[in-house]
């Protein structure tokens, strides 16, 4: 049976259907999760995409924090279920306190839509485990508030437990250490804010993000 | 009873406020110079029932704490007053 990978749609969540489509490109089983339900329905991964959540009212991710779904995820994560975070979702994972530090305005005051590119710094977590430390991938960013800041002691922490999973090589918007993606201290849930579902197919300029979601459905 | 309170959000110190420095930038050309330090940040008003104003107060700062300001990123001032009560130390009569 195809692994299942469920995907949270709040109102405002606009990334969903990329989520499935590269899930099910790679043999998965993408099934959208809606907010409100208080339960997984037995998959085996969770994504929590792009988007608006609640229209990044007050800020992105803070109402969606309180959404059923999110306990449920949050059961999930602490017993070692695969979740990964997707910009908006990022935010929501840094906002329900599944990740560590938040994610401010872009240094450059600008909107950012444009490929970027990312280096693999650890192959320990559940985005990063087909990847090659080292290697470099090709995938879209498309956000305002992706400027990635926590303390220095909480800083000093990822790096001492090998927790910055992604970074960028040309930091496009400020993120402390070139910070584009982290995970927890189990490394089953990781945030990020580049779109790897986006980048599955070479039609859409880059097939590299496979490696990144092939991996979240090998960790499942 | 009932009070109002007012919650003053403002980014922390060394993050990012593009609104802020974009205003600043802008006045010059407006022929406003000399001024500095703008910063925009955000205001959120409501009502809340409690016993007396320390509740009306704690209350308030655990809602501000948990929900309403990303600690990270943010601080805010709480001012709690009883429903009615002048906020900004005028009377509040109109003339």
């Amino acid at each position: 049976m195809a692994t299942s990978v469920g995907v949270v749609v709040f109102p405002g969540t606009n990334c969903e259907m990329d989520a499935v489509a590269a899930v099910e490109r790679l043999g998965g089983d993408g099934r959208l999760l809606w907010h409100g339900d208080e339960d997984l329905a037995g998959v085996d991964a969770v994504i929590v995409p792009g988007g608006f959540a609640h229209g990044d009212y007050l800020r992105p991710g803070a109402i969606a924090r309180f959404s059923p779904m999110m306990g449920a995820i949050a059961r999930f994560a602490a017993d070692g279920g695969p979740v990964v975070g997707i910009c908006n979702g990022f935010q929501v994972l840094t906002e329900a306190g599944l990740l560590p530090g938040a994610l401010q305005k872009n240094q450059g005051l600008k909107f950012l839509c444009q490929p970027s590119v990312l280096r693999v710094e650890s192959s320990d977590s559940s985005l990063t485990r087909r990847a090659t430390v080292g290697s470099e991938l090709s995938v879209p960013i498309n956000h305002f508030e992706g400027n990635y800041t926590c303390d220095a002691e909480m800083l000093a922490r990822l790096r001492d437990e090998d927790r910055i999973v992604l970074r960028y090589v040309d930091n496009p918007n400020g993120s402390v250490d070139d910070i584009a993606g982290v995970c927890n201290e189990g490394r089953n849930v990781v945030g990020l804010m580049p779109h790897p579902e986006r980048a599955c197919d070479e039609l859409l300029g880059s097939a590299d993000g496979a490696v990144l979601v092939g991996s979240l459905l090998d960790a499942a | 009873m009932k009070f109002d309170v007012l919650v003053d959000v403002r980014l922390r110190g060394g993050i990012a406020d593009p609104a802020g420095a974009t205003i600043e930038r802008a006045l010059p050309a407006l022929g406003y110079d000399g001024v500095a330090g703008v910063t925009v940040g955000k205001t959120v008003r409501f009502t809340i029932e409690a016993a007396d104003e320390a509740e009306a107060s704690s209350r308030s700062e655990d809602l501000c704490a948990s929900f309403l300001t990303n600690p990270v990123i943010e601080d805010a001032t709480v001012t709690v007053v009883p429903t009615g009560a002048p906020t900004d130390g005028s009377t509040g009569a109109d003339s």
